[in-house]
């Protein structure tokens, strides 16, 4: 498998947080790539790193064999890496059409607005929201928000996808419904990124997994061999030693 | 989901909430027939705003439209930062009174007919404009609201002592200077629909930007600059740009402004209370919008030309603005324009 971005000896330090530290891997073309961990693990960092929030200290991002290390976040948008956001960051006063649009005109293809309108159209059937394009993107509900800021990222034809827990917040159905999604958008030939606590999803959705832990690779394999890694489960729930201690205890 | 409300729930399917909505369904796609109609609107008004002092032969009304004309051209060109970028730009004023002296001068020293030095100071001003943007459009919030206000004063400050410009006295014209346009009273006229030409192409510019790509990307500046960028939008180069175009008509406004005073000097011309005017123009007309500004700024004018001329409350004047502007930021922050919208969403069609 040809790496589509590969990401080398990653360090990001604030202040005394070291949030990454020497981080290592690649994500192939047409692959779903799960990044898990703990909270604080470092992973939205590596987000904001790659899609060039942050500069990194050190190390370096390789996207189609180019290097894109510490580039603004717009130069990264039109070499073909958009995101979908945690915090969701809808252009509130704008219509989901015109949320959309821009996405779509200033994304990877540079379309004009006519254009950008029928990618748009497409892309808002795919993801669901195609009844409420009149709506302020405000007014939508948590999930149709989720769904914005997929779509959004999509209408910029990425060739990699960055979705930082687009299912937090979401119902069961909901969830099941946006695991279609995404299963459809990887279909269409977009590599994706995907960091998400919803074991489920993660589970039935990725190819690879690769486990951080205080900024630093812990493990990396199927989503079968990483969850079942001693030092994954350590992470998440402390020494299984002592944990195996204190199942044994009489409570 | 625990919370429903009838504008987002949350089915699947999205078909109910398609259905609902088509009532008040806002035409977006439709938007062919109003971008054809609405700037010829804007022509129909600028050509009946000239000729209606004209056919009168009411000086006095041209005088009061004439200062309308520079407001709107103002309010208009404003706009576009404040309404469309989301950047609050207090020294705006600065455009307004270097393209009064960059016309003044190449009328008076070089003897340039006034057609070609309006224009040209245009340009000047919008050069220095993209110069200035790109330094202080690093600062965002309050903090480029404050740089704005110190570019004025300092553009002041070096006019004042700028001795080629009068230093603080300032350049008078001579009455030869309007003998090309056939003496001072036709030259009144022309310049009356120069300014109203200009306050035209100000509105057609700013629908113009607004239905744009490079409006949107503003649009979504204004929004949220951050996830802008992310989309792709190159936020410096964006914003440097609309400073940089909302610089270009008020500087010719300015050159014909002064060349019709027949003076030029520092504290007329970089007047920071006409500044603050402006932006109260915006949010009582409704800012964001093309024909808000246009309605603030005219109305404004309107009721500035009667307390001022009314014996009672000749010096309340900015008193009185400032009121206006507290009681619209607290019961119609969209401006008049705004709350017209909300109460008759199809007027978006014609009102844009």
């Amino acid at each position: 498998m040809s790496a589509l971005l590969e990401v080398n000896a990653l360090s990001k330090r604030f202040g005394g947080v070291q949030a990454v530290a020497d981080l290592n891997f690649t994500v192939g073309q047409g692959e779903i790539l799960a990044l898990i961990g703990p909270n604080g693990a470092g992973k939205s960092t590596v987000f904001n790193l790659i899609n060039g929030v942050f500069a990194p200290d050190s190390g370096r991002i390789v996207f189609e064999g180019r290097e894109i290390t510490g580039k603004p976040t717009y130069e990264i948008a039109h070499r073909g890496i958009a995101r979908a956001h945690q915090i969701v960051q809808p252009l509130a006063g704008l219509s989901v059409l015109d949320n959309c649009l821009v996405g779509a005109c200033y994304g990877r293809d540079n379309l004009s607005m006519a254009a950008g309108r029928k990618v748009v159209r497409e892309v808002a059937e795919l993801v669901g929201l195609e009844d409420r394009l009149e709506m302020p993107a405000g007014q939508l509900t948590t999930a149709g928000k989720k769904r914005l800021e997929l779509a959004r990222a999509l209408c910029g034809r990425p060739h990699l996808l960055l979705l930082d827990e687009v299912l937090a917040g979401l119902n069961p159905t909901e969830i099941e419904r946006m695991i279609e999604v995404i299963r459809a958008i990887r279909a269409r030939g977009v590599s994706i990124l995907i960091i998400e606590h919803v074991m489920r999803a993660i589970m039935s959705l990725s190819d690879r997994v690769v486990a951080l832990n205080l900024g630093r690779n812990l493990a990396e394999g199927s989503p079968q061999q990483v969850v079942n890694h001693p030092a994954v489960i350590e992470a998440y729930l402390g020494d299984p030693k002592l944990m195996a201690m204190s199942e044994a205890a009489p409570s | 989901m625990t919370v429903s409300t009838d504008i987002g729930r949350n089915d699947l399917d999205g078909k109910s909430l398609g259905e609902k909505n088509l009532g008040e369904k806002i035409p977006a796609f439709d938007i062919a027939a109003p971008r054809r109609v609405f700037p010829a609107l804007i022509v129909l008004f600028g050509v009946l705003f000239a000729l209606v002092p004209y056919w009168g032969d009411d000086v006095g009304l041209r005088e009061s439209f004439l200062l309308a004309a520079v407001y709107i051209t103002l309010a208009t060109n404003l706009n576009v930062m404040i309404g469309y970028a989301g950047y609050i730009n207090f020294g705006n004023i600065v455009f307004f009174g270097l393209g009064g002296y960059v016309c003044v001068d190449l009328v008076t020293r070089w003897h340039w007919p006034l057609v070609a030095a309006g224009p040209m100071a245009g340009v000047a001003v919008s050069l220095l404009a993209l110069v200035f943007g790109s330094g202080i459009l690093r600062l965002r919030g309050a903090f480029f609201a404050l740089a704005t206000i110190g570019v004025n004063e300092a553009v002041r400050q070096f006019v004042a002592n700028f001795e080629p410009w009068g230093g603080a006295t300032g350049i008078y014209l001579s009455f030869d200077a309007y003998e090309p346009l056939g003496g001072p009273m036709a030259a009144l006229w022309t310049v009356y629909f120069l300014l109203v030409g200009v306050m035209v192409l100000s509105l057609l510019l700013s629908y113009a930007i607004k239905t744009s790509k490079f409006g949107l990307g503003l649009l979504a500046i204004g929004q949220n600059e951050d996830a802008a960028g992310v989309l792709g939008v190159r936020t410096p180069r964006h914003k440097a740009l609309a400073y940089s175009a909302s610089a270009f008509f008020p500087a010719v406004a300015g050159g014909l402004f002064f060349f019709k005073s027949g003076i030029i000097e520092p504290n007329g011309a970089f007047d920071l209370t006409l500044s603050i005017e402006a932006i109260v123009m915006i949010m009582l007309g409704g800012y964001g919008t093309v024909t808000g500004p246009l309605l603030g700024a005219f109305l404004y004018e309107e009721l500035r030309g009667y307390l001022l001329t009314s014996p009672t409350v000749s010096q309340l004047q900015l008193v009185i603005a400032g009121a206006l502007l507290l009681a619209m930021v607290l019961f119609a922050p969209g401006g008049l324009v705004g709350f017209i919208h909300q109460r008759w969403p199809r007027s978006r069609i014609i009102l844009q």
